[in-house]
């Protein structure tokens, strides 16, 4: 997979941010502390937020304001997985997880209730969920709708420790099945190194560059941030770390 | 009750009934600008659409009968592509009862609108939904409970007007009367029997309404 941010500017009352990034793997992520615009630039990505300047997914345009485009949401092909899950809560686990199925081809709904530990769980309303239930639902829902990339905002975020290790294993576990490329926003170095290679670092609304996940410590935030300056692209294995541990 | 009695109450449903379904679509893709969007003379829209809620219903009555009479924009445009009559027949009373019945759907429905979750929508969106299977599968389901609450309140708020119809349609016992203007007719005459029954079946009716109106919202409350 390989994202391509080019003079992506937008604004939300006081705050504004001005992206050009590249990312490229099987999985990536946004890193930098609360408030630095990670999530705006998660949305904008999604098509969910309105924006200037040019993205593209794997060489295919999402927008590009220069030239009028702009696809809506559902043509862009890409997931998301918001920090508060958005289950929808009058339907049961097996329409949430249905809802953007389109058939011909992808996983199944059984093969992936049966992934995730939900076989038992369809009939159930959200409500009826514990944390991880709805965690796994929200993922499974995405994942069926067969995303290009499936953007995951703080995926094991206010978790415990012994739950973020499940959160990570199975997004682990996910992304071999379903061979789905994920990017991911986190401001916890220990997450990201468990699961992605390239970490853009994102800081009041800039990136101000992009290192490996393993080498994050080496970078913290305040020390990388050159405002206005390009993105600075260090050395990036070939293969995510924990792809690498697996095989 | 007298046949007259009862006409007029059949003829009050019936109107209420017509003119909340005439202004319904309409009330809903307001209550959705106004829940959904922001654009530049929101704030103006909104104060306009709430405006026969304060103004004398009087005044409604005369707006819509500069609009609607035989000389009026629409009115001479319905007259001379469908010979109808608008003003001063049974054609203008749902429409005014439908016209001050609008600012309380509005409202209402707005607030339903308000109670989805914008994020649910833009998920469903990201899974492929396009506006109208969102509509359809997100944004009705969770805001029906309001909506219809919204449609009830509208329903009751039609069944009491009195203002803007008599100035619309005219007092025509068996062709305009409402019970409004049926019971006003009776007070005006001295028919003080015949006042107290249109008097309690006014208040059966609109308790009813209202009692549906908070049931429908009662239950839609979440834990």
């Amino acid at each position: 997979m390989k994202l391509m941010l080019e003079g992506v500017t937008l604004a939300q009352g006081a705050f504004k941010a001005r992206y050009d990034l590249a990312l490229e793997g099987p999985a990536v992520a946004l890193f930098g502390p609360s408030g630095s615009g990670k999530t705006t630039l998660l949305e904008a990505v999604a098509g969910l937020r309105r924006c200037t300047g040019r993205i593209l997914l794997d060489g295919r345009t999402l927008q590009d304001s220069g030239r009028g485009i702009w696809l809506p949401p559902r043509e862009r092909g890409i997931g998301y997985v918001p920090q508060d899950l958005a289950l929808f809560p009058h339907l049961d686990v097996e329409a949430n997880l249905g809802y953007g199925l389109t058939g011909g081809g992808g996983p199944d709904l059984g093969a992936v209730a049966e992934a995730l530990g939900l076989s038992k769980r369809l009939k159930a309303g959200p409500e009826r969920l514990s944390g991880g239930e709805r965690r796994r639902v929200a993922l499974g829902r995405a994942l069926l709708a067969r995303p290009a990339l499936l953007l995951l905002d703080e995926p094991c975020a206010n978790l415990d420790v012994g739950l973020r290790r499940q959160v990570a294993a199975l997004l682990r576990r996910m992304h071999r099945a379903f061979g789905v490329p994920l990017l991911l926003v986190s401001h916890d170095p220990a997450e990201l190194r468990s699961l992605c290679g390239d970490v853009a670092l994102i800081d009041g609304g800039r990136c101000s560059g992009v290192v490996t996940a393993r080498g994050l410590a080496a970078h913290p935030i305040p020390a990388a941030r050159r405002p206005g300056a390009p993105p600075r692209r260090l050395p990036v294995p070939a293969v995510a770390p924990w792809l690498e541990a697996m095989c | 009750m007298d046949p007259e009695e009862l006409r007029a109450l059949w003829f009050t449903v019936a109107c209420a009934l017509a003119g909340v379904g005439l202004v319904a679509l309409p009330a809903f893709g307001l209550a959705w600008l106004l829940a959904r969007r922001d654009w530049p003379g929101k704030s103006l829209l909104e104060t306009a659409v709430a405006l026969p809620l304060v103004l004398p219903p009087v005044a409604t009555g005369l707006i819509l009968l500069k609009l609607l009479g035989r000389r009026g924009w629409l009115g001479g445009w319905a007259h001379a592509a469908f010979g109808w009559d608008i003003a001063f027949t049974w054609r203008a009373v749902p429409v005014a009862l439908g016209a001050a019945a609008l600012p309380l759907m509005v409202r209402s429905f707005r607030v339903a609108l308000e109670g989805v979750d914008p994020r649910l929508e833009q998920v469903a969106r990201t899974l492929g939904g396009g506006e109208l299977r969102v509509l359809r599968t997100i944004t009705l389901p969770l805001a029906q409970r309001g909506l219809l609450a919204g449609l009830v309140l509208g329903f009751a708020r039609a069944l009491g007007e009195f203002g803007a119809t008599v100035v619309l349609a005219g007092n025509i016992p068996g062709e305009t009367s409402t019970l409004a203007l049926a019971l006003y007719r009776a007070v005006e005459l001295g028919r003080d029997d015949q006042a107290l029954r249109l008097l309690l079946v006014s208040i059966v009716l609109a308790y009813g309404a209202l009692w549906m109106s908070e049931r429908a919202l009662g239950s839609g409350r979440r834990p």
